[in-house]
């Protein structure tokens, strides 16, 4: 424990312990940047809400969903392809293509993710919209808020708060239809008939929703995203980044006196200081301080910006994706470099590729029969009446196809012990035969029996399951153990 | 909610110099002075809220010979009651689907199968394993459950039996009561009998015969003896629980030391009535479990 000296500790009591949000008051722009996130808004969103609806013909017995975590019965549908709960490692590489790509974006143009796809971002530009539709653009909102409480303003908060819950509520809703039949599920939850944790889970995406884009905003990105932090160390010199090219803004002055000093030969910046950046900013932060934890890097700033200088009749891009490096270029009279292939840039697409082939690969190779085996770890193996040797198996057969398959089970190798399967008799030719349901597993007990005076040692044997009418087969290798 | 927010020449606060310190200085380096955002420590003060709150509603403060109940009465024994009525209450339909097959019905249909042994399986570890082992490998004096060597019968409703009702049970009128004599500690037979008829019982399981063994006079004694239990040719009696002689499988050892110890003390194993604890569907399912552990007869 730190023993302050007393006037130190005086001093520090004398700090706030919090220090309160500034309100930001993000003013509308148009350009490039912002038609490219108002498509982008357009597309994810449509993507979010619809895509539950749309409908996937599998076959009977499974479902019609294109796109279904079906939690009860254990599988994840998305499109052409069905995931059973061990073929999660689907979800690691997809997991790590997400990284990579995050981290590609991140060496060739900053947080584009940030900036433009982050569902935080999205949902906040979106209940921006609404707040600006109803309470108007930011001088309006602030002249308001500044002043007092009237019937007017008390009308235009209660309809930005129910449009923003109304949003918030599809949200929720939309993210339950893909836990369960989505035309189902709209039809219970408009007659109240929805189970409990449907409505339950709707109230806390709302909750979450409502929050997080209509107060909390910028906070999300600045104290609870760990990306920013990352972000910040995994950039580089060669990384394009929303920059305020300080080597063509400064000095900043008014419009007037550069004019005039320009007419003097004098240097000056194009820079001249209306703070459009600043106003238009969703998280409030000035651009021309350079590299900032604050900066979502969406954009906004250039368009509002580039309307500035044009106004000006001064070249566009002073605010840029451009990097440190070619400020230091253009000062020392060199053209802007950009190298989108370096060394990491290459290391992240080649990860990217492997990942992405070796999913595809499998996705591709997957059969739809599979079949485990568990040998019974005790007694490992038994020694009966008549002296000989039993060995005991769990097998699994999976079977992925949407009908009944019969399988017949077969063991090779150990001197081909004689198998028994409880609760399957032996058919006409003495085979084992065992159905399973479709898109199902059945767990069959296997006894594995080798008379008395076999070689008694541990053996390899491999258990063969054959499908009887199209003839499949999946192999398990296992053993067979002795004393 | 008037603060103009965005003044167009922000200090960057990490600046050296530009900053609030928090007044902390060790050899000349200051900690800079972030603070907090509001909500942030107000989430901490709810927290603090939150905290007193549990303490009040929840069991919470150890005194000297009790704790603070809390006004919930919340407690984690009779939580553990409610999971477990809910376990069954789960269970049930699965149960009275069993309840209502047969056995051997049980043991024909897949999803019953399923069910029975997973249950079965679970019954057994609580109930089963202390004495016969995780696997049913059993150890001397306790049966193996594998090997095909039933004592009181290793067909389903034999098996069903004899859990229901145990062996050697007071408490159960319906038990297997049977019971080997002592023969040496009663004086019915002396020790060289003993020795004698250990010698002969060895080789009903093809073992060969010690030097100078003398088998018949141990074959005559078994006859006059044991014959009327485990029978002429030592094949057993499930009737009586009298083990088969004649097999590989030896319930207290296959050396002549070992069957001359049972025969001076005879007894035999006990094993509880479990009808008396498990309900008759719980039973049935840990009959289908032991069953299929090595196929049953």
């Amino acid at each position: 424990m730190t023993i302050l000296r007393a006037d130190v500790e005086d001093e520090y009591q004398d700090e706030p312990l919090y220090a309160s949000a500034k309100r930001i008051y993000p003013q509308s722009v148009h350009g490039v940047y912002r038609r490219i996130k108002w498509i982008i808004l357009c597309v994810t969103l449509g993507i979010y809400y619809l895509l539950p609806f749309v409908r996937w013909d599998r076959g009977p017995n499974e479902p019609h969903q294109a796109v279904l975590v079906d939690l009860a019965h254990r599988r994840f549908y998305f499109f052409f392809i069905e995931i059973w709960p061990q073929e999660v490692y689907y979800l690691t590489g997809l997991l790590i293509l997400a990284a990579m790509t995050l981290f590609l974006m991140n060496a060739l143009a900053g947080r584009v993710w940030c900036g433009y796809l982050c569902p935080q971002t999205v949902w906040t530009d979106l209940f921006i919209m609404v707040e600006r539709f109803v309470e108007g653009d930011r001088r309006e909102r602030m002249r308001k808020d500044a002043g007092p409480w009237t019937v007017q303003r008390v009308r235009e908060k209660a309809l930005k708060h129910a449009l923003w819950l109304i949003i918030a509520w599809w949200t929720g809703g939309a993210w339950v239809l893909y836990f369960a039949d989505a035309p189902t599920l709209v039809r219970e939850l408009a007659t109240f008939q929805a189970p409990a944790i449907a409505w339950i889970w709707i109230g806390i995406l709302t909750f979450t929703t409502y929050v997080l884009a209509g107060t909390m905003r910028e906070q999300v990105c600045l104290y609870m995203c760990p990306w920013p932090r990352i972000q910040a160390a995994m950039t580089d010199e060669n990384a394009l980044n929303v920059t305020y090219r300080l080597d063509r803004g400064e000095p900043r002055m008014s419009l007037k006196k550069a004019t005039a000093s320009r007419a003097l030969g004098e240097q000056a910046g194009d820079c001249i200081d209306c703070g459009q950046c600043v106003a238009v900013c969703p998280t409030g932060v000035d651009i021309r301080n350079g590299d900032n934890l604050g900066c979502i890097q969406c954009g906004l700033c250039i368009d509002a910006c580039d309307a500035v200088m044009k106004k000006v009749d001064r070249p566009l891009r002073l605010i840029a994706y451009d990097n440190e490096i070619n400020i230091g270029r253009r000062r020392a009279g060199k053209p802007n470099l950009f190298r989108p292939i370096r060394a990491r840039t290459i290391l992240y697409v080649v990860v990217i590729a492997l990942v992405g082939g070796v999913m595809t690969t499998a996705l591709a190779t997957r059969v739809n029969l599979d079949v485990s085996a568990i040998h019974d770890r005790n007694p490992m193996f038994v020694k009966t009446v008549d002296g000989s040797i039993r060995n005991g198996y769990s097998i699994r057969i999976i079977n992925r196809s949407s009908g009944d398959r019969n399988f017949a089970i077969t063991a090779e190798g150990a001197e081909s012990p004689r198998l028994e399967a409880i609760g399957v008799d032996p058919d006409a030719q003495g085979r084992l035969i065992a159905q399973v349901g479709p898109d199902q597993t059945r767990e069959l007990r296997v006894l594995a029996t080798l008379p008395a005076g076999k070689r008694a040692e541990q053996q390899d044997m491999t258990f063969r399951i054959t499908d009887v009418d199209s003839g499949a087969t999946a192999v398990v290798r296992d053993h067979f153990d002795a004393p | 909610m008037s603060a103009e927010s965005t003044g167009a020449h922000h200090k960057p606060t990490d600046a050296p110099g530009t900053g609030a310190t928090t007044g902390h200085e060790w050899d000349g380096i200051k900690e800079l002075n972030t603070p907090l955002p509001r909500w942030w420590l107000y989430t901490f003060y709810a927290c603090i809220v939150w905290a007193v709150a549990y303490w009040l509603v929840y069991p919470a403060w150890p005194l000297i010979t009790g704790y603070t109940h809390g006004f919930s009465g919340w407690q984690s024994r009779a939580a553990i009651v409610r999971d477990m009525d809910d376990l069954k209450a789960m269970r049930a339909p699965m149960n009275e689907k069993i309840a209502q097959a047969s056995l051997a019905e049980i043991e024909k249909t897949p999803e019953l199968l399923s069910f029975a042994r997973a249950q079965g399986s679970a019954v057994f570890a609580i109930n089963c394993s202390p004495c016969h082992g995780a696997g049913g490998q059993g150890s001397p004096g306790y049966p193996n459950l594998n090997a095909d060597r039933w004592i009181w019968g290793g067909t389903l409703d034999e098996i069903d039996t004899t859990i229901t009702h145990g062996a050697r049970w007071d408490a159960d009128p319906d038990t297997h009561a049977t019971m080997m004599p002592s023969f040496g500690k009663d004086g019915t037979l002396k020790a060289d009998e003993i020795s004698s008829v250990a010698d002969y019982v060895r080789t009903l399981s093809g073992a060969a015969p010690e030097a100078g063994a003398d088998l018949a006079k141990g074959k005559k004694i078994f006859a006059d003896n044991c014959a009327v239990c485990h029978g002429e040719d030592g094949k057993g009696n499930i009737e009586l629980g009298a083990p088969n002689l004649t097999t590989q499988v030896w319930l207290y050892g296959p050396t002549k030391a070992d069957i001359i110890h049972r025969v001076t003390v005879g007894g035999g194993g006990v094993m509880p009535a479990w009808g008396a604890k498990l309900d008759a569907p719980t039973i049935k399912t840990l009959a289908v479990f032991v069953h299929s552990l090595g196929g049953g007869q």
